[in-house]
C-alpha cells in the first residue's frame, strides 16, 4: 500500500513496548466510542443490581453505591480500535465488594447497561481485584460520554468489555455473547493474545 | 441511474495533489487529480486513507466541494487542532504528493436537478463544502431551481468561498445566499448575527408547502438543531437530508 | 442531543464495499417500530463496530463489524431492506 509521505498519525513513540499489546498504538487523548446515544438519566432513578444465578437480587441506589468502599486504580486500557492509553486513573468500587457474600454457581456474567448494551465475561475476570464499577476518571466524576455516572472497568480485556453506563451484572451458568460478541468480536478479548474477532 | 450512484466494486484510487489553496485561516481547498475517476454527483463524499511508514492507517470521509470536472476533484479541509488527519492534509500535503481515496460514495445526500419547489441549503462552518458542490453544479447546469443558502459561520473571515458565493448570487438566477455570523459581525453587517434556531429558520426557510428538499451539513449539534427546527416548522422529516460531521471530525 | 451521532450516509463507502452497490438510498424498515427510511438517513454510531439505529425509536437496525476481509453483519433489527436498483 502506498505510504503517505510524512504521515505518522497522532501517536506517541516513546511508549514502553512491554506495556503496549500487539497491534496497539498509544494515544494521549481519550477517544469516545459509542454504540448508541448517551443516556442522561437522573441519579435518583439509577440503581445497580446483581441478578441471575443468585439467591435474591442485590441492589444499590446511587447513594448506597457511593457509600461502598472505593479504590483508586491506575491502569493501562486497550481499545480494540487499536488505541491504548497508559496510566489512566480511575476511582471505583471493586466488583469483589459487590459480590461479597453472594453465593452463586454461575461461572459467567453479562454486564447490562442503560441504552441496552451488554457484554459478557467469565466471573473470574470480574473478581480477584481485576474489575471495578468506576465512577470517576482523572479525579473528576465520570463524564457521560465516557460512561458516567458509572461504567464497568476491566482493564485486562479489550475496552469494549468495560461497558459504559453499566446498571448491573447478571450472573449466568454459560457464557452468553453480548452486543458485539454476537456479531464478530471475540468472546473473551485478551489484548495480549490479540483476541479481537471470532477465530482470533 | 437517477437514484443510485455508479455501480461496481469500490476501489482505493491514487489521488495526486495538483493544487492547494488557502480559503480561510483554518481551511484549505485541495485539488486532486484522480486517474479513472468515474465522475460524481454534487453532495457525494470520498473516503480518504493515509498510511504511515509502519503501516498505521487512518481513514476519514470528506465531502467533495467541486462540481463534476473530469478526473479532478476538490476537497475543502478544516484544520482541527487536535485532529489526526486534517492537520496532515492542510499543513503537510504538497503538490505532487499522492494519497489514497475511494468514491464517490453516498446517493442519499445529493443534488436533484429535477426538484420541484424551493431547495434550502443550510451550512454550519465547513459543512458548506457539499452544499457548494450543489451550488456549483446548479450553476453549471444553468438550473433555475430557486435555492436558498443559509450559511452559519463564526465571523465574516471564516466564510469559505465568499467571493464565489457572491458571484453565484449576482447571476440573478434564483440562488440566494444568506449568512449568520455567530461570534462577531462587521460594523455595517446586514445579515443575521445569531445561532441558527427555529425562529431564524422560520424567517429564512421556504414555506413547508414550497420546500422541495433541505440539505443540512455541519457539526452534529448544529445539524440536530437545524433538523429539529425545520420539523418544528412543519416540514416532513423525509424532506430534510442531513450530513453530520460528528463532534469535530478529525 | 448526541454529538457522536452520524448519518447512515457516513458509512456509504463501507456499505458499497460490502454490498457492491450504492446502499444509502435503499429503504430499511425498522423491525421494532415499523418506520421506513433511507439507509443514508438513519443514525450511525461508531463503537467497537458500527451500529445503525432507527431515527424514530432508537432500536438497533444493523450492526457491522469489519476485520480486514471478514465482515459480520447483524440484520435482526431490519424487517426488510428495499433495494432500488
Amino acid at each position: 500500500m502506498p505510504i503517505s509521505r510524512g504521515f505518522r498519525g497522532r501517536r506517541r513513540d516513546d511508549a514502553p513496548s512491554d506495556r503496549v499489546p500487539p497491534g496497539q498504538y498509544v494515544a494521549d487523548d481519550f477517544p469516545v466510542l459509542s454504540a448508541g446515544p448517551t443516556p442522561r438519566n437522573p441519579l435518583d432513578e439509577w440503581d445497580l443490581t446483581v441478578t441471575g444465578e443468585v439467591d435474591g437480587l442485590k441492589r444499590w441506589t446511587w447513594d448506597e453505591f457511593c457509600a461502598l468502599p472505593t479504590e483508586s486504580v491506575t491502569v493501562d486500557i486497550h481499545c480494540v480500535t487499536k488505541w491504548s492509553k497508559l496510566d489512566s486513573q480511575w476511582e471505583g468500587v471493586s466488583v469483589d465488594t459487590l459480590l461479597d457474600g453472594v453465593d452463586t454457581s454461575a461461572e459467567y456474567a453479562v454486564a447490562f447497561c442503560d441504552g441496552g448494551y451488554t457484554t459478557n465475561l467469565p466471573l473470574e475476570d470480574l473478581t480477584g481485584g481485576k474489575a471495578w464499577i468506576a465512577f470517576a476518571y482523572d479525579g473528576e466524576p465520570l463524564d457521560p460520554e465516557h460512561g458516567g455516572p458509572a461504567r464497568l472497568l476491566v482493564p485486562h480485556l479489550y475496552f469494549w468489555k468495560s461497558a459504559k453506563w453499566v446498571r448491573g451484572l447478571r450472573l449466568t451458568p454459560t457464557d452468553e455473547p453480548g452486543f458485539w460478541e454476537q456479531n464478530g468480536y471475540h468472546i473473551y478479548g485478551d489484548p495480549w493474545k490479540e483476541q479481537r474477532y471470532w477465530g482470533d | 441511474m437517477e437514484g443510485t450512484a455508479l455501480l461496481g466494486r469500490l476501489i482505493w484510487r491514487a489521488a495526486e495533489v495538483v493544487e492547494l489553496r488557502p480559503e480561510t485561516s483554518q481551511t484549505k481547498t485541495i485539488t486532486f487529480d484522480v486517474p479513472g475517476w468515474p465522475g460524481h454527483r454534487a453532495g457525494q463524499h470520498v473516503d480518504v486513507r493515509l498510511t504511515a511508514e509502519d503501516g498505521y492507517q487512518a481513514e476519514r470521509s470528506y465531502s467533495i466541494a467541486s462540481a463534476a470536472d473530469g478526473s479532478r476533484i476538490e476537497l475543502t479541509v478544516e484544520r482541527l487542532e487536535d485532529g489526526e488527519v486534517s492537520p496532515y492534509l492542510a499543513d503537510e500535503l504538497r503538490a505532487g504528493d499522492v494519497i489514497e481515496l475511494r468514491g464517490p460514495v453516498g446517493g442519499y445526500f445529493v443534488w436533484n436537478a429535477h426538484a420541484q419547489g424551493t431547495v434550502l441549503l443550510v451550512a454550519g462552518g465547513s459543512g458548506i463544502a457539499p452544499l457548494m458542490a450543489m451550488a456549483r453544479q446548479r450553476a453549471g447546469e444553468s438550473s433555475g431551481i430557486p435555492t436558498r443558502l443559509l450559511y452559519s459561520a463564526r465571523t465574516w473571515d471564516d466564510v469559505i468561498y465568499r467571493d464565489e458565493l457572491a458571484e453565484l448570487a449576482a447571476r440573478g438566477d434564483g440562488f440566494e445566499p444568506m449568512y449568520t455570523l455567530t461570534r462577531a459581525q462587521p460594523p455595517d453587517w446586514e445579515g443575521y448575527g445569531c445561532r441558527v434556531d427555529t425562529e431564524l429558520l422560520g424567517e429564512v426557510a421556504p414555506d413547508p408547502s414550497e420546500l422541495a428538499v433541505a440539505f443540512v451539513c455541519g457539526p452534529t449539534p448544529f445539524v440536530e438543531a437545524v433538523a429539529n427546527g425545520l420539523v418544528e416548522l412543519g416540514n416532513a422529516p423525509s424532506r430534510i437530508k442531513t450530513e453530520r460531521f460528528g463532534p469535530t471530525g478529525g | 442531543m448526541d454529538a457522536l451521532m452520524l448519518d447512515g450516509n457516513a458509512a456509504a463507502g463501507l456499505l458499497q464495499e460490502i454490498f457492491g452497490s450504492e446502499m444509502t438510498t435503499a429503504v430499511g424498515t425498522c423491525d421494532g417500530c415499523g418506520t421506513a427510511g433511507e439507509v443514508g438517513g438513519v443514525r450511525l454510531y461508531r463503537g467497537a463496530g458500527l451500529a445503525f439505529r432507527c431515527p424514530h425509536c432508537g432500536d438497533v437496525l444493523m450492526k457491522i463489524v469489519v476485520a480486514g476481509e471478514r465482515v459480520w453483519i447483524d440484520f435482526r433489527g431490519l424487517r426488510t431492506l428495499q433495494l432500488n436498483g
